[in-house]
């Protein structure tokens, strides 16, 4: 062999943000907003849960989780709330401008692995954006599983995410949608109360159950406790974890969460493998 | 058998001028501001000749022996992650076009060869490896797998193993393991310095088929070079008790020893970014004046620093005891779920260069001896009982 | 209208679970159905606590008047749930209003005949509160994550 130094392969880059052209912005909220983007090839997969890394042009990137429909690849449909440069660059953005995408990155909600269950969904907050796809390939297969549940708390009545979604969903006969407010006037007609007393409220039997629990780590980690206390078995319940998230392949190390990459080895996690940890300091 | 001979320091000279003309570019350890630093070398007087090392918790000095031996110390502040890896590094670059922008293809890196490279630094470059080389269906980072690809090690054994060095409790030396291309023992002899150097590849064969400087190993060169590396075998000063290392110190994530810790630890870093196999970096993004490119820089980063867990709304890791936490629970632990391997090539680096001197053995140690993990029941025979 | 004995309501019901027959007959003596409509007021903060509930349809919202703001829900109360505590201790009054949000039915209990019977069967009052402080502690940890704030720095 040769002494001299050898030519090196070229390699795909999963670093490298992939231009996709922004087709639709749609506010949800007063700081969360919808994005709708067209991929280059005209394809964009993904599993319900996934994330992708959303690049603002010499702005910088962050961790979004896909909000969209996964049967609908034409569009990659991405919702954000604008608390940072990065996003509220993003929220600047108009039609026919372009943002760059890595990704699909991370571990998906196993809805497909529960078919014949009763399928319970906790969010909270924003975090019924990440859970979105799962309800739609859920819904899709709706004959596959047996009660189906949308269990959703928010602050107040003005940052229910999706209204009218969950108004359809709560409006089908084969779907059960609790809808509960930390804050109401008189306007709301709703349920006060924070998610996890929806918890006991809904039909579906615990044993039988498959539950999917996304928002702040403090509201699923008392979301999984009660779920758990019902009879729901902890290798059964779904949390998809937040991390400072940077490259989305474990090259950065920063979405460190003990024995995890959250990037990686998640977001979503089995309940029975974090529980404990969740209750840990600093962690 | 593979190939090997006996050079002199105008052999080693031969070895890094025929390297330098294949198009590598050569690596080696120099003196700088009273440290071994790796830096480009164009021969053996770039060399510390004569020079060793004096190392301690939270000390470090050079000191003149004046013996003749190109490689008579250990590992200094630095490492080769430095080059595999480098503490900033462009990582991607793009141009505003007409319809939005595009990827800006990177420059080639410099081919490396690196010279003077010690066993618990072969076993890091194996360790950032794993973190950065393609994996199951995982890509790997081209900035790191570009340069890491093409790269020519020389590896040299130690023979006078450093105050802080563990690296027998790690398995990684102080005999070079694999993953080099030639390994050089260095002995001294009535004649003055030899190199004993070793093949450990098809590239090393052919860089010593062609020195003209080599003479061929004598039992004698091959005893003399194997005493030397059983005595300093036996002479490594420092340990770490790694049994059972992982569930240790996982099941002491709330043991007030991290608090101890903590008080004496002043989150300067310092450990992270002498550590051989620390990978954490970070990426910052840089626009043009005039808008019309964009890059994006990637640095080292530490999980010392507050930013380093910040989710919106406040960082993760707020006290400097999980911090300190997370960095020895990852790097002894936590990097065998990740990585299949321990993060810890047992260098001592992280011990010389803390400020106030902690060391990461001493620390496992006191939570070995009170460990707060619920004992296991033993059964009147004296044998563990399965719950 | 229903046929089944409130009785036979209470042993069926989670909460009184484990109670013996002879207690739940002195609950039953002490309860009555009531009804009601959508809109109308439960009780009034302020006014003697004569009264808790056993609610068997319907919703409840507990709310405080907020000089300036207005009426403000700070929970509501759905079937199966208990409206009431304050006829346990003195002054016996009122904390919240409560308001039915649907139409609303449930058992109503009466405060004094209540505190007579436990008074005058010390382990009837010990079953009573061992249930009474369980919905407590269940509505305090509540209380807590909402004081949290739990979807506040969502994703």
């Amino acid at each position: 062999m040769a002494l001299l130094a050898e030519p090196r392969t070229a390699l795909l880059d999963p670093m490298e943000p992939v231009p996709f052209r922004v087709r639709g912005i749609r506010d949800e909220l007063e700081d969360t907003f919808t994005l709708e983007l067209e991929p280059p090839n005209g394809r964009f997969e993904f599993a319900p849960g996934q994330y992708t890394m959303l690049y603002s042009f010499g702005i910088g990137e962050v961790p979004i989780s896909v909000s969209g429909d996964a049967s609908r690849p034409s569009r990659l449909v991405q919702t954000i709330r604008g608390v940072g440069a990065v996003t509220r660059a993003l929220r600047n953005v108009r039609p026919g401008d372009v943002v760059g995408v890595r990704g699909p990155f991370g571990t998906p909600w196993p809805v497909d692995g529960a078919t014949g269950r009763d399928i319970v969904f906790v969010a909270g907050g924003i975090g019924l954006a990440p859970l979105r796809p799962a309800i739609y390939r859920v819904l899709e297969r709706r004959d596959h599983y047996g009660q189906v549940v949308v269990l959703y708390g928010a602050r107040s009545p003005r940052e229910l995410l999706f209204a009218e979604e969950l108004q359809d969903w709560g409006g089908r006969f084969d779907v059960t949608v609790l809808v509960t407010v930390d804050n109401a006037d008189r306007a709301w007609y709703g349920s006060v109360g924070v998610v996890t007393k929806l918890v006991p409220r809904a039909p579906y039997e615990p044993q039988n159950a498959s539950a999917f629990v996304c928002g702040p780590e403090i509201m699923m980690r008392f979301a999984g406790q009660e779920l758990e206390s019902r009879g729901v078995a902890p290798e059964q319940i779904f949390v998809s974890m937040e991390r400072n998230m940077k490259c989305g392949v474990g090259f950065c190390g920063h979405c460190q969460f003990a024995t995890k990459l959250v990037c990686r080895d998640g977001p979503v996690f089995p309940f029975s493998e974090v529980a404990r940890l969740l209750t840990v300091r600093e962690v | 058998m593979t190939a090997s001979g006996v050079i002199d320091r105008a052999g080693l000279d031969e070895l890094i001028a025929a390297l330098r003309n294949g198009g590598y570019t050569t690596i080696g350890p120099t003196i700088r501001e009273g440290a071994i630093v790796y830096n480009e070398i164009s021969g053996t007087s770039d060399l510390p000749v004569g020079w060793t090392d004096q190392q301690a918790p939270g000390g470090y000095r050079l000191e003149h022996l004046g013996d003749g031996r190109m490689f008579g110390y250990v590992v200094g502040p630095q490492s080769w992650k430095r080059f595999l890896y480098p503490q900033r590094n462009v990582i991607w670059s793009g141009v505003v076009t007409a319809d939005g922008w595009e990827t800006v293809t990177p420059p080639e890196p410099p081919t490396y060869a690196f010279i003077g490279v010690r066993g618990c630094e072969l076993a890091a470059i194996a360790v950032q490896d794993r973190v950065f080389l393609a994996a199951g269906d995982r890509a790997a980072d081209p900035s790191y797998a570009a340069r890491r690809e093409g790269a020519f090690i020389v590896a040299v054994n130690c023979a006078d193993p450093g105050a802080n060095c563990f690296c027998t409790s790690m398995g990684t030396g102080p005999v070079a393991g694999p993953g080099h291309d030639l390994v050089l023992t260095e002995t001294v002899t009535d004649d003055g310095v030899v190199l004993l150097a070793e093949s450990g590849s098809a590239r090393g064969d052919a860089l010593l088929a062609s020195l003209a400087a080599m003479r061929p190993a004598e039992i004698a060169d091959r005893e003399r070079a194997a005493e030397t590396m059983a005595a300093a075998q036996a002479t490594v000063p420092h340990s770490m008790d790694t049994t059972d290392i992982h569930d240790l110190l996982l099941g002491n994530l709330e043991h007030p020893h991290w608090e101890a810790v903590a008080a004496r630890c002043l989150g300067c870093a310092n450990c992270t970014m002498v550590c051989p196999t620390c990978f954490c970096g970070t990426v910052t993004d840089e626009l043009e004046l005039d808008g019309g490119g964009a890059r994006r820089v990637r640095s080292w980063d530490s999980c010392f620093t507050l930013e380093f867990s910040y989710i919106h709304g406040g960082s993760i890791r707020q006290a400097g005891s999980a911090r300190y936490r997370q960095w020895l629970t990852h790097k002894l632990a936590s990097w065998f779920d990740q990585f299949g391997t321990s993060g810890c090539v047992g260098c001592g680096r992280c011990i010389t260069w803390c400020p106030v001197g902690i060391d990461l053995t001493a620390e496992v140690a006191a939570i070995r001896a009170s460990d707060l993990r619920p004992a296991v029941p033993v059964a009147a025979d004296g044998t563990e009982v399965n719950l | 209208m229903r046929t089944v004995p409130i009785a036979d309501l209470l042993t069926a019901h989670p909460f009184f679970g484990g109670m013996s027959t002879p207690a739940i007959q002195v609950l039953a003596s002490c309860a009555s159905e009531v009804e009601f409509a959508a809109g109308s007021r439960i009780f009034k903060e302020g006014d003697p606590a004569d009264a808790c509930f056993l609610l068997t349809a319907g919703n409840v919202a507990l709310e405080i008047v907020v000089p300036g703001r207005g009426p403000h829900v700070v929970e509501t109360l759905h079937s199966g749930e208990i409206l009431g505590w304050s006829w346990l201790f003195p002054p016996y009054r009122w904390t919240f209003d409560a308001q039915a949000l649907t139409a609303t039915s449930a058992i109503r209990f009466d405060a004094e005949a209540l505190r007579a019977a436990k008074a005058a069967d010390k382990e009837l009052g010990y079953e009573l509160m061992t249930r009474f402080a369980q919905v407590l502690v269940d509505r305090l940890q509540a209380t807590r994550l909402q004081l949290l704030d739990i979807y506040g720095t969502a994703r």
